[in-house]
């Protein structure tokens, strides 16, 4: 087999299709999570960077990247995790937040806004009925960048994404 | 991978240390939080506290690989293979999980100090750290605001809950000292703006949960006990009860690859 010469644009739009493990409505570049896309002749190296320190998911999504590049007909394929700057929720794409209300998943507020060290969450939007009546049942939910809500107007239970 | 080149000999040896020191405050308490999981109160809970504890996880991994980048040192084998006098954490992450309340004001009055401290490591010299710290902390922000509701619930709530919450607090405020004390050396990592100065981590975590605990819920701080002298080398009887269940079975498998 040969080696098979890619562009970036390639590969990025390969990446484009790797979903998220834990939100498989949203792929890995609508999250924000791959940083770098690099084509050196026939080595291709991705740097991508997590999105809590301690996620489970890490190792699934790391090997799923170096498959869709592999995928390509790339073999000599590096695939780097990067710190800095930290992935905020800032960083996932409008089109991909209007995919996540549509699951049933309040996306994220605006990052920027809160103060660092705070005692209060951020106000959140229920994603069936737009209301701003919400009630957080639980603030860590099944994954560790969401909470759990009940919409106190349409009494529906939601999850929503922390704002990070 | 670069900075570390900067560092002296003693400077290597002295972040080493408190690299050391801030992961195996978390690998412990992570674990007394894990004992909590199929028994917490409530299902969210239960859910919560195995992600706070999967955080503090991440975090101490985080640590040691920084360590990793000075000494080569393997992260797991420092977790699952050091023995009690190997460990460097606070007497205040080892005591027994106790009561709810206990575990609540225990897991408050870290993650505010933690979230301090980390925010101010963001102004490190020391890139690699500054970078981890910069990460760590915007989730330490969800811990405190999850434990600080608790704190208050668990004081304002009940004659019951309340008298639990001062218990817990009596109880566990003499072991906070211990969060302040420096390693050995660290002063050297403070004046080349590689560490964060403790005494100004002190006074903004004092600010921050000194008013919370007497006027927001009604607590009374205990009378400031002596400092605890002894240091990081210094466990209670419940360490090494700890390290032998958390490290079983790793090394029941020392050579698994994988889990």
């Amino acid at each position: 087999m040969t080696a098979v010469q890619v562009t970036p644009e390639q590969v990025w739009a390969a990446l484009a299709a790797v979903p998220d493990p834990e939100i498989p409505v949203v792929s890995v570049t609508d999250m924000g999570m791959v940083r770098d896309v690099t084509v050196d002749g026939g080595r291709v190296s991705v740097t991508f960077t997590p999105t809590f320190s301690g996620c489970p998911a890490l190792h699934v999504i790391r090997d799923s990247i170096g498959e869709a590049v592999r995928a390509l007909g790339v073999e000599d394929v590096e695939v780097r995790s990067t710190l800095t700057p930290p992935w905020t929720t800032d960083w996932i794409k409008e089109d991909a937040r209007e995919r996540l209300r549509q699951y049933g998943i309040a996306p994220p507020a605006p990052a920027d806004e809160s103060p660092l060290i705070t005692l209060d969450p951020e106000p959140t939007r229920c994603p069936r009925c737009g209301s701003l009546n919400v009630r957080m049942t639980a603030s860590f939910g099944p994954t560790l960048c969401k909470r759990l809500y009940v919409c106190e107007s349409c009494r529906e239970p939601f999850e929503g994404f922390k704002s990070v | 991978m670069t900075a570390a080149m900067t560092l002296t000999p003693n400077q290597t040896e002295t972040l080493v240390r408190k690299l050391t020191a801030l992961a195996d405050d978390e690998i412990i308490l992570a674990h007394r939080d894990g004992e909590w999981t199929g028994h917490a109160p409530i299902l969210e809970e239960d859910i919560a506290l195995a992600n706070i504890a999967q955080d503090e996880l991440g975090h101490a991994g985080m640590y040691l690989e920084l360590r990793r980048e000075l000494d080569g040192s393997d992260p797991d084998r420092l977790a699952f293979f050091r023995d009690v006098d190997g460990f460097t954490n606070v007497r205040l992450v080892e005591l027994p999980k106790g009561d709810w309340a206990f575990t609540m004001l225990r897991q408050y009055l870290f993650d505010a100090y933690e979230a301090l401290w980390l925010d101010a490591a963001r102004a490190s010299t020391y890139a690699p750290l500054t970078e981890v710290a910069a990460k760590a902390v915007r989730e330490e922000k969800f811990h405190l605001q999850h434990t600080a509701l608790w704190v208050e619930r668990l004081a304002l709530g009940t004659d019951e809950s309340h008298r639990r919450t001062q218990n817990a607090l009596n109880e566990l405020w003499p072991y906070t000292a211990q969060l302040f004390q420096p390693v050995q050396d660290e002063e050297g990592l403070v004046e080349a703006g590689i560490l964060p100065d403790l005494a100004g981590v002190r006074g903004r975590w004092e600010a921050l949960v000194v008013p919370h605990l007497t006027q927001k819920c009604g607590l009374m701080l205990p009378a400031a006990s002596a400092a605890a002298a002894a240091g990081r080398d210094t466990h209670t009887e419940h360490l090494a009860p700890l390290l032998a269940e958390m490290q079983s079975v790793a090394r029941a498998v020392p050579n698994a690859e994988v889990w």
